[in-house]
């Protein structure tokens, strides 16, 4: 038979059971590696404008703390989050808002009156009255909304908040 | 040159594992003349690794308590990619290995395989087809829909139906006089644990004497 195209009985079922198996492992693997990365593909981070409250709530130059509560559903449980931010009413028409959560390890940073900073609690970091990082261990400055993300309409003020 | 590498490679670990002998002994060994009705041991192997496997997924999302088992499982089938795919076949795959454990039984039965020097063999067989049905016992409570709970409810009934000894039987099946978030509990813990580590142990000890005593040949005239 050398020469010929025909293989052996034996060469025959190695390469059936070769490529059934394979094909068996591939329709049951690939499925099954989607299905535990699930959660890591699905698009994160819904988005909104969130309203801070009327403007005359807010004094020149002294920051004021917003929290919010944002729901959203895991899996199949309904969690809920809250969220904070400072508002920084720099002038008459011009705000800045900073979100309180330290960027070192995700603590809710304070604003202490006397010091004039934000406080972190857990590591002693230190922002400025606009967020910039005065001392400890955080690697940028406190996350903040203006311009684009943040508007006044009808004197109440928002932020575009993106759920992290 | 690769499968010169190879080589060296491969008899190195043979000659520590003993890869060679293993695999005449598992895959290579005579057979006597049969027919397809002699595969349905590996089918059951099979059926039960299939089982194994998609059972771990299904724990990466099921909740085994009252709160959440159901709308867990309503996520799986309808949140998560191939969720349908991996409980359908653990669903199907469930039925389809009773019935082909007991079609095995019956082949065994009809060949006379039981016979001297098997019936150890026979026996482990009897305990792996009672704790597949064990298996399938407690894995229909776990979805915990009205069908899941009421099922288990005559179920653990029917046990407790045992003379004197009944009203223990249901209370440690059930975790207590009602069905409840501990039968769940236990159901799961009996369903991913304890009856998986029977079968898997007894499942060893049946293949370990299939491969001493080799396959059993059809009885002929004279038999």
């Amino acid at each position: 038979m050398a020469g010929s195209h025909h293989i052996s009985r034996r060469d025959f079922i190695k390469v059936a059971t070769a490529s059934v198996g394979g094909v068996i492992g591939a329709v049951l693997g690939i499925p099954a590696i989607l299905y535990l990365v699930d959660p890591a593909l699905k698009a994160g981070g819904r988005d909104a404008w969130v309203p801070l409250g009327p403007v005359e709530n807010f004094e020149i130059g002294k920051p004021t703390l917003v929290t919010f509560v944002r729901t959203k559903i895991n899996g199949w449980e309904k969690t809920s989050n809250s969220y904070g931010v400072f508002v920084v009413r720099k002038s008459e028409n011009e705000f800045l808002v900073l979100s309180n959560r330290c960027t070192h390890l995700s603590c809710r940073v304070n604003w202490n009156e006397e010091k004039q900073e934000y406080i972190c609690p857990c590591h002693d970091a230190a922002f400025s009255l606009e967020g910039e990082v005065l001392g400890g261990p955080p690697p940028r400055p406190l996350d903040r909304y203006e311009g684009e993300t943040l508007k006044v309409e009808e004197g109440v003020l928002s932020i575009h908040f993106t759920e992290g | 040159m690769l499968k010169k590498l190879w080589n060296s490679l491969y008899a190195w670990l043979d000659e520590r594992l003993g890869l060679n002998d293993l695999y005449k002994a598992t895959l290579d060994r005579p057979e006597p003349k049969g027919n397809w009705w002699n595969t349905l041991g590996s089918a059951s192997l099979f059926l039960f690794v299939l089982q194994g496997l998609t059972g771990i997924f299904l724990t990466v999302y099921y909740t085994p308590s009252p709160d959440h088992a159901y709308d867990s499982i309503q996520y799986i089938m309808t949140g998560v990619a191939y969720g349908w795919l991996i409980r359908g076949i653990h669903h199907w795959g469930a039925s389809l290995m009773v019935m082909v454990v007991f079609i095995h039984m019956i082949r065994v039965f009809v060949t006379a395989s039981y016979k001297y020097p098997r019936e150890l063999t026979w026996l482990i067989g009897v305990g792996l087809l009672l704790l597949t049905l064990g298996m399938g016992f407690t894995g229909y409570l776990l979805p915990w829909n009205q069908k899941a709970y009421w099922a288990t409810t005559v179920g653990t009934a029917i046990a407790g139906s045992v003379p004197w000894l009944g009203e223990f039987i249901l209370k440690a099946l059930r975790g207590g006089p009602d069905l409840s978030a501990l039968t769940l509990s236990r159901f799961f813990s009996a369903h991913i644990w304890i009856l998986p580590a029977m079968l898997a142990a007894l499942i060893g000890v049946h293949i370990f004497l299939i491969i001493k005593h080799g396959e059993s040949a059809f009885p002929d005239k004279e038999d």
